[in-house]
C-alpha cells in the first residue's frame, strides 16, 4: 500500500467512524427515551390506581 | 407515523446504498488524476461533506428565517436541528480535507490559504452557535436570538464558498469554474453518487434528531402533567 493509498483510505475510514460513532450514540438516546416512557407508563398506572 | 418511519428508513437506507456505490466508484471505477495521482480520491468524499455542510446551514438559516418570519416556535428546534447536523459535516470537512492537504502539500494545515481559514471561520462561528444556546433559558427570547445568530452565519456560506476563486495566490485546486467541472464525465458521476449520498445521509440525520428531539419535548411535558 502506498502512503497516497493509506491516506485516502484514512480518510474515508473517518467519515465511516464518525457515523458509526452517531449511530452508536443514538442507539444509547433511543435506549433513554425507552426507559423514559417506561417510567411515564407505570407513574401512569399509579396514578390511575390511586 | 408508520408513514413518516417508513420514510425516515427509506432515506436512511437510500443514503447507505449512494454512499456505499459512491466509495466503490471513487476507489475502483474513477479513472486516476493524472495531476494528483491516488489522492484525488479523496475529492469525491472531502468536497460531498463540505457541500453537505454549507447545506445544512443553509437548511438552519431557511428555517430561522421563517421562525422570525412566522413566529412559530416549531422552527426553533428544526433550526438547531440543521446547525447540529451542518456542525458534524463540517468536522468531517476539516478532517478530510486535512488529510489531503498532507498528501498534497505536505501539510496538515495552512493558514495562508482563506478558503481553509475562511471555512474554519464558519464551523467555529456554527460551534459557538451551541454556546449561546445553552447560554439561556429556553423560550421565545433563546429562540429567537439563535435565529439571528444562524441567519448571520448563512452570510459566510458564499464568502467562504468564492474565497478560493477571489484568491489570486492559492494553491487549494479548483474543479467548479464557470466553464463547468474540469473532470472526465466518469470523475462527475462518481462525485455526484457521493454527493448525493452524503446529501441523503444528512436528510436521514436531520429527520432522525427531529424526531428524538421532538420525542424528548413530549417526554418532558407528559412528566410535567403527570407530576
Amino acid at each position: 500500500m502506498t502512503t497516497a493509498e493509506k491516506y485516502v483510505t484514512a480518510a474515508y475510514l473517518v467519515v465511516l467512524a464518525v457515523i458509526l460513532l452517531y449511530v452508536v450514540i443514538y442507539t444509547f438516546k433511543l435506549q433513554r427515551l425507552e426507559r423514559e416512557i417506561a417510567e411515564l407508563a407505570e407513574l401512569a398506572q399509579r396514578k390511575k390506581a390511586a | 407515523m408508520s408513514l413518516r418511519n417508513n420514510r425516515l428508513g427509506v432515506l436512511a437506507l437510500a443514503a447507505a446504498a449512494l454512499l456505499l456505490a459512491g466509495v466503490a466508484l471513487a476507489f475502483y471505477w474513477a479513472p486516476e488524476d493524472a495531476d494528483q495521482g491516488f489522492s484525488q480520491r479523496i475529492f469525491y468524499i472531502h468536497v460531498s461533506v463540505a457541500l453537505t455542510a454549507y447545506a445544512s446551514f443553509g437548511w438552519a438559516a431557511w428555517k430561522a428565517l421563517r421562525l422570525l418570519w412566522r413566529r412559530d416556535e416549531r422552527y426553533d428546534l428544526e433550526s438547531y436541528t440543521a446547525v447540529h447536523v451542518g456542525v458534524m459535516f463540517g468536522v468531517l470537512t476539516l478532517v478530510t480535507g486535512s488529510i489531503w492537504a498532507r498528501i498534497s502539500w505536505g501539510v496538515w494545515w495552512s493558514w495562508g490559504e482563506r478558503q481553509l481559514v475562511l471555512f474554519l471561520v464558519l464551523f467555529l462561528f456554527y460551534s459557538a452557535y451551541f454556546m449561546l444556546r445553552y447560554s439561556t433559558e429556553p423560550g421565545p427570547r433563546r429562540a429567537r436570538m439563535s435565529a439571528v445568530y444562524a441567519l448571520f452565519g448563512v452570510v459566510l456560506i458564499p464568502i467562504s464558498f468564492l474565497a478560493i476563486r477571489l484568491a489570486e495566490n492559492f494553491i487549494h485546486p479548483v474543479v467548479f469554474t464557470r466553464e463547468g467541472p474540469q473532470m472526465s464525465g466518469s470523475m462527475f458521476f462518481t462525485f455526484c453518487v457521493c454527493l448525493a449520498g452524503t446529501l441523503a445521509l444528512a436528510g436521514s440525520l436531520y429527520a432522525n434528531e427531529l424526531l428524538g428531539k421532538r420525542l424528548d419535548e413530549r417526554l418532558r411535558d407528559l412528566r410535567e402533567a403527570l407530576a
